[in-house]
């Protein structure tokens, strides 16, 4: 197809330098997190003057003191009758600095799998916590789970400090409490974590868009621009080359071939020593195209066609790797999963459909070696069986070779869903661990 | 620095967000042409459906768009964009399937709302999901994005579909990663909405980095219309104005293109791409509340069009 676009020399920074930032939330009805991102969007002029009609209806309707910015958050009918968040809502703002899309999630223990989702692209966690209750069970469990999905970016936001009248000292005691978790999830999870605390109120609108009038004994910045900084540029794997084979392109009467996929690992350069696998045959990158144009490099998440200096037998779900950096072929590994379904508990001898990258085969579960408690990431051995909104860890093995890294090097690469075949749901998000 | 470190740092450099989002929209597509059967692009000539045409181009150039597209016409629909849309596909090389609603309503399957601006909104329910099963389609992508509205903002990118083109929000499956599950049982569907993370200043900036073309609508003209509801709607046969709503030449553009019964305009003078993001960046209205009757029904009027199977 002729293309009227000109040729790009790189893919990146030549349209602006705004980025983009995925951050998930977790929270329930109590602790603000509502009206903090009600706050957050209003503060920075991302509601719209019909938005905040419809709220002010609604909000006079029930009979509210004052308009509940919560309320710009609560999609669904059953969520605006009955005040809860139940699903994952996607929320959408942006400052000349940067994009941001946040994963607003609940926070009870029942709806685990809807924090895993809303965790599982996030480069960041905001956790939320009420200044005068501190660390409760719920902000263990959200801290874990983010850091257990590979979030290494946690910012933590002491809420209602206008309701401990701002004082320095309840601050300082949670944060404190929160580092100590922090280091523990460090110790766990063998890598580092990068954690910022803000005190606010988001009623009020204190240190969330603008600055504290109060709280002159902070001088950090606001959550704001927390967010707007934060270095995320290198959070990708950008070491080891990896191209999971999406579809083959070859258009009919021609001799083209491109290998079409999202680049889940290192950077992408023509004259790139490759190798495929399962087959092991090796070759060099010939180009790197997006929408049919070459370009310089490419690097995670971008969607590009790649060509090879060789004509090799490659389809769906091969690995296209840099040869200097291949993963090893996988039948038998350990994961951590989070189960999903309703409908039925996991046991031994479970067989079900995997989705690995673009790669789908079938697995058993060998064994389940623990259930992890969500709030401390302790394992707990004593039982067998996962039910919906557990993790554990259990030992896969699968029809086919799989071509993973372990999920702490690469999240693209180390992360699966498992899908029962009778019903077609996705039942189960897994996380390829280390091969010991 | 050296020109190896300089070339390492501007690899490594982060991808701005528009390009991010044309890549997580380029692998939405490619992972349901890989996967389903029977894929089809609903394409109505309309902003963010060119968008999507675009971006299908792009993720198999430079082969084509291995699938059709689809629109539901209302009868009802700006004939400029009707031409627009025909040129469009042709350019595209990509087939057209146009399903009617004054089919539907010829053959008894729908029926026209009674009273004196009878809307076709809902009927394009009836001709979608007989589409649907008429040319057997299993995956149907559409440009709904989830900034538009509160319901839309809960669904998935794949959002399965039962027999009845039903959408359950309170049993979605659970979506992780970029991994994206297309099963689905005979008879069900999935709707496919690669646009979902994308947000009406992001089309609109979109269009203009490469440089799409558009109806000539979208754009800053002079047209005769009237004042309903605070909206400025076209004179066409399609609306009978009351006598208190008294014609009047204006200059006028518009931020959504549907159909002519409850698509308003808005005044503008903006007649560039340029023009436009830099109005909508400033602008204090969603686009569906400045001009669409359609959402003014009540709070939670996309849902319940939903999850009767609407778009």
């Amino acid at each position: 197809m002729p293309t009227t676009n000109p040729p790009q020399s790189a893919p990146a920074n030549a349209y602006g330098a705004s980025d983009l930032l995925r951050f998930s939330t977790a929270g329930s009805v109590d602790d603000g997190k509502s009206t903090l991102i009600g706050r957050l969007l209003y503060d920075a002029k991302q509601t719209f003057d019909d938005q905040v009609e419809a709220i002010e209806r609604t909000s006079k309707a029930r009979g509210d003191a004052y308009v509940d910015l919560a309320l710009l958050t609560d999609g669904l009918r059953a969520e605006r009758e009955q005040g809860i968040t139940i699903d994952v809502a996607y929320r959408y703002f942006q400052t000349p600095r940067r994009k941001f899309i946040l994963a607003d999630t609940p926070g009870h223990v029942q709806y685990t799998r809807n924090m895993v989702t809303g965790a599982s692209t996030a480069d960041l966690a905001l956790i939320l916590v009420d200044a005068r209750h501190g660390l409760m069970e719920q902000t263990r469990r959200h801290a874990s789970l983010a850091t257990l999905l590979g979030i290494t970016h946690l910012v933590l936001c002491v809420n209602k400090m206008d309701l401990v009248d701002y004082q320095q000292a309840v601050f300082d005691r949670i944060v404190t409490d929160f580092q100590e978790l922090a280091a523990k999830l460090r110790t766990t999870h063998e890598r580092e974590i990068d954690v910022r605390t803000v005190p606010i109120s988001a009623l009020v609108g204190d240190n969330i868009v603008d600055r504290s009038d109060t709280m002159h004994w902070y001088q950090g910045p606001t959550l704001l621009e927390r967010l707007e900084t934060v270095d995320i540029a290198r959070d990708n794997n950008l070491e080891d080359g990896r191209l999971p084979v999406q579809l083959v392109i070859r258009p009919v009467g021609s001799d083209y071939r491109g290998y079409a996929g999202v680049v889940a690992g290192g950077i992408l350069r023509p004259g790139d020593a490759v190798t495929v696998l399962p087959s092991g045959l090796q070759s060099t990158i010939r180009t790197v195209e997006i929408g049919g144009v070459p370009i310089a490099s490419a690097r995670p998440p971008l969607s590009v066609t790649v060509t090879l200096a060789d004509d090799l037998d490659i389809s769906r779900g091969d690995l296209i790797c840099h040869s200097a950096s291949r993963p090893e072929p996988r039948r038998e590994f350990d994961a951590m999963i989070c189960w999903m379904s309703e409908a039925a508990t996991l046991t031994p001898g479970r067989k079900l459909a995997i989705k690995h990258t673009t790669r789908n085969a079938r697995v058993v579960v060998d064994a389940i070696m623990h259930r992890l408690d969500v709030n401390t990431l302790a394992p707990d051995p004593s039982l067998p069986a996962l039910a919906l909104n557990d993790i554990g860890r259990v030992r896969l093995r699968s029809s086919a070779a799989l071509f993973p890294d372990a999920y702490k090097r690469n999240r693209a690469t180390g992360s699966f869903i498992l899908v029962d075949e009778a019903t077609s749901n996705t039942v189960a998000a897994g996380m390829v661990l280390p091969n010991h | 620095m050296t020109t190896t470190a300089t070339t390492q740092a501007a690899a490594a450099a982060p991808v701005p967000h528009l390009r991010q989002l044309e890549a997580e929209a380029i692998h939405i597509i490619r992972e349901v042409a890989a996967e389903s059967q029977r894929p089809v692009l609903l394409f109505s000539g309309g902003k963010d459906s060119i968008v999507m045409l675009a971006l299908a181009a792009k993720a198999f150039a430079p082969g084509r768009i291995p699938f059709p597209a689809m629109h539901i016409d209302t009868g009802h629909n700006f004939p400029e964009v009707l031409a627009f849309r025909d040129r469009r596909v042709a350019e595209l090389g990509v087939d057209l399937v146009v399903a009617s609603v004054q089919a539907s309503i010829n053959a008894g399957r729908a029926v026209e709302e009674t009273g004196p601006n009878p809307s076709r909104n809902r009927l394009q329910t009836v001709t979608l999901l007989d589409a649907i099963t008429e040319h057997r389609f299993n995956a149907v992508f559409g440009g709904a994005r989830r900034d538009e509205e509160k319901a839309r903002a809960k669904e998935r990118i794949f959002s399965l579909r039962d027999d009845f083109g039903q959408w359950d929000p309170k049993n979605q499956r659970p979506e992780i990663w970029n991994l994206y599950n297309a099963r689905h049982s005979p008879g069900e569907h999935i709707r496919v909405f690669p646009l979902s993370n994308w947000t009406e200043l992001d089309i609109w900036e979109y269009l203009d980095e490469e440089q799409l073309e558009i109806p000539a609508l979208y754009f800053a003209h002079q047209r005769d219309v009237f004042r309903r509801d605070g909206m400025l709607y076209a004179v066409s046969p399609h609306l009978t104005q009351l006598p208190t709503e008294a014609a009047f030449g204006a200059q006028v553009r518009y931020r959504t293109v549907g159909d002519m019964t409850c698509t308003a305009a808005i005044a503008s003078a903006a007649a560039t791409l340029p023009a436009v993001v830099a109005e909508i960046a400033a602008t204090r209205i969603t686009e569906r509340g400045e001009t669409r009757a359609d959402d003014r029904i009540s709070e939670t009027g996309m849902e319940d069009r939903k999850r009767e199977g609407y778009f």
